[in-house]
């Protein structure tokens, strides 16, 4: 089906000192500059503002870029945009779906949109909404349908089409837990033969889900690397949490936290997390141990615009 | 690459047309109205002279009616669903989003043509050419206007921005402009003022060809008329395919 990307080199997703200027002065992306295989998915995290949904227009050929440049599988975002937009697709972050239409003739009239005949259109339509397990509202009226349900019925229409890259604004922001755990199972079946270019606000969505993990801050890509490599970027690995409300001392090698929440958390190296937990369980303190999670590394490399903003005088160097 | 124009005319057509009708009836009646209210107050304070004049008018209201209900709906499918940014990001480009969008706001009118055209049969007497002629404007005119409605709905960033652009263009092209009576009627210094919308010289060449003598225009006129009308759509249409902010700046 994709016979032109067999090319397995092209497949490439490639920015170079990307900048976006909304208004004079005021940067939403600052030379953002990064290099994958367009192909799985990746996902972009950040806080509200990071300049995540700028990143996905200015890549979807929505939004111009002020300064940079950006390629998909070697075509330009905005030199070649009328090539490229034969294989991307697009789910914007505010999109709903029309309240005059059912799920299905929205989904056809994308379909129609990227230029498939009316039985195609329909075939592939209706799968989709099999897919993600809303084919009982296909005929149904935008208006009468929940709001997590219409979210659905836009990527069933991205997924319905031919696009090989697909741009998935905050998917599943809206969705309960089943249905939330449902699309990861499709989009983990789509990432096959198609690249998934997604932005989260749930870091677990990103953790299980994908291949690389680009955080953005502030309008900068301040690391991006699969999980793993994530967890190189910080010096200690492993985290214990612990669950009592008992006082525990700093560790010799490693830093003891206290969340804004109260909880506190030892990070440090494997072996001593090893130590450190077996001595605490045996004087009855009740914890958790496990690998630094996103969560944790998200809050280790934003945390500093974070007290920057808030004034917040806690002195953590993990 | 799949490259069926039809279907990518079509989903435009659907969307904006076909199922709003379908789902809000009460959109026809509305749009079959809105011709209407000023041909009646012509109509009957004319006592039935300026009828032809009139109905024609209201022909030249609906086509510029199209272009305004164009730009609201693209403003509101854009801004509201977001709608236009999936299609930027799909092989539908500028060109043929406003192509499929103008047919729909045809199919949109066709209830309120066809009762106008039952109208004009009873009241306007022209000639086969000067029916063709009548067309000729109407076409324009349309052109025109959904062009205009394209470019203001791809700048529009939010649906009661939207409002206020059709309120300005609807006072500047219809309001002004001598659609439903003569110019003559117009005192003068404000005869001018109409001559800056292209219903102006529309309207002259449609009340030439119904007006069956009230009022007599010279072949230059005429001519002059043809000229900038053709003219302005040509230029708007280019602005709208090739100016028109598909992707934001
Ligand atoms: N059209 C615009 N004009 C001016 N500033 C804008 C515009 N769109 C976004 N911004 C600004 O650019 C920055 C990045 O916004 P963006 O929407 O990309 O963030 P985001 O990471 O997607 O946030 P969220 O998680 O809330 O969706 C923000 O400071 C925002 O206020
Ligand atoms: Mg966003």
């Amino acid at each position: 089906m994709n016979a032109i990307y067999d090319h397995v080199g092209m497949e490439t997703l490639i920015c170079k000192g990307l900048n976006k200027e909304y208004e004079p002065g005021k940067y939403a992306l600052r030379s953002v500059s990064l290099s994958i295989p367009a192909s799985g998915i990746f996902a972009l995290i950040g806080r509200n503002g990071a300049g995540k949904t700028t990143l996905v227009r200015i890549l979807a050929t929505q939004l111009m870029p002020t300064s940079g440049s950006a390629t998909i599988d070697g075509m330009d975002v905005v030199r070649d945009a009328d090539r490229l937009r034969e294989s991307i697709a697009c789910v914007p972050q505010e999109a709903r779906l029309i309240g005059w239409l059912t799920p299905r003739q929205l989904v056809m009239s994308y379909l129609y949109w990227r230029g498939f005949g009316k039985a195609e259109a329909d075939d592939r339509g209706m799968a989709a909404l099999r897919k993600l397990g809303i084919e009982r509202f296909a005929n149904t009226l935008g208006r009468a349908l929940s709001g997590g349900i219409k979210r659905k019925v836009l990527v069933a229409a991205v997924m319905a089409s031919e696009a090989r890259v697909l741009f998935l604004d905050e998917p599943t922001t809206g969705l309960d837990p089943i249905s939330r755990a449902e699309l990861w199972g499709t989009l983990q079946k789509l990432k096959k033969d198609h690249f998934i270019f997604l932005t989260t606000h749930y870091l677990e969505e990103a953790e299980r889900l994908a291949d690389t993990i680009g955080i953005l801050d502030n309008g900068r890509l301040m690391a991006m690397g699969t999980l793993e490599e994530l967890r190189g970027m910080v010096r200690y690995p492993y985290s214990i949490k612990i669950l009592s409300k008992t006082g525990v001392e700093k560790p010799k090698h490693g830093e003891l936290i206290v969340g804004a929440d109260g909880q506190k958390q030892i990070v440090t190296t494997e072996d001593e997390a090893n130590r450190i937990s077996t001595k605490l369980i045996r004087a009855g303190v009740r914890l958790s141990m496990s690998p630094l999670s996103l969560d944790d590394i998200f809050y280790y490399v934003v945390r500093k615009p974070i007290e920057a903003g808030d004034n917040n005088d806690e002195e953590e160097s993990w | 690459m799949r490259r069926n124009l039809g279907s990518r005319v079509m989903a435009s057509v659907l969307v904006n047309a076909v199922y709003t009708m379908i789902n809000y009836p009460i959109v026809l009646v509305s749009t079959i109205l809105a011709p209407f209210s000023l041909l009646i107050v012509i109509a009957f304070v004319s006592h039935g002279a300026l009828l032809p004049v009139a109905v024609g008018g209201a022909f030249i209201m609906t086509m510029i009616s199209s272009g305004t209900s164009m730009q609201q709906d693209l403003s509101h499918l854009k801004n509201d669903f977001k709608l236009q940014d999936m299609v930027v990001s799909s092989p539908t480009g500028a060109a043929v989003y406003f192509l499929g969008m103008s047919i729909s706001e045809i199919v949109y009118s066709l209830p309120v043509i066809a009762v106008l055209v039952v109208l004009a049969s009873i009241y306007v007497h022209a000639s086969a050419v000067g029916y063709l002629m009548l067309a000729a404007v109407l076409a324009i005119m349309f052109t025109f206007s959904v062009a205009l409605g394209f470019v203001l709905s791809t700048i529009s960033t939010d649906i009661v921005q939207s409002w206020a652009f059709a309120g300005i263009v609807s006072t500047v092209i219809s309001a002004l402009p001598p659609i439903y009576y003569p110019i003559t009627y117009i005192p003068m210094p404000f005869q001018y003022l109409a001559y800056l919308s292209p219903a102006t010289y529309a309207a002259e060449i449609m009340q030439e060809v119904v007006g069956a003598g009230i009022v007599i225009f010279s072949g230059t006129t005429l001519t002059i008329d043809w000229v900038v009308i053709i003219a302005v759509t040509a230029a708007m249409l280019a602005i709208a395919v090739k100016k028109a902010r598909w992707r934001d700046p």
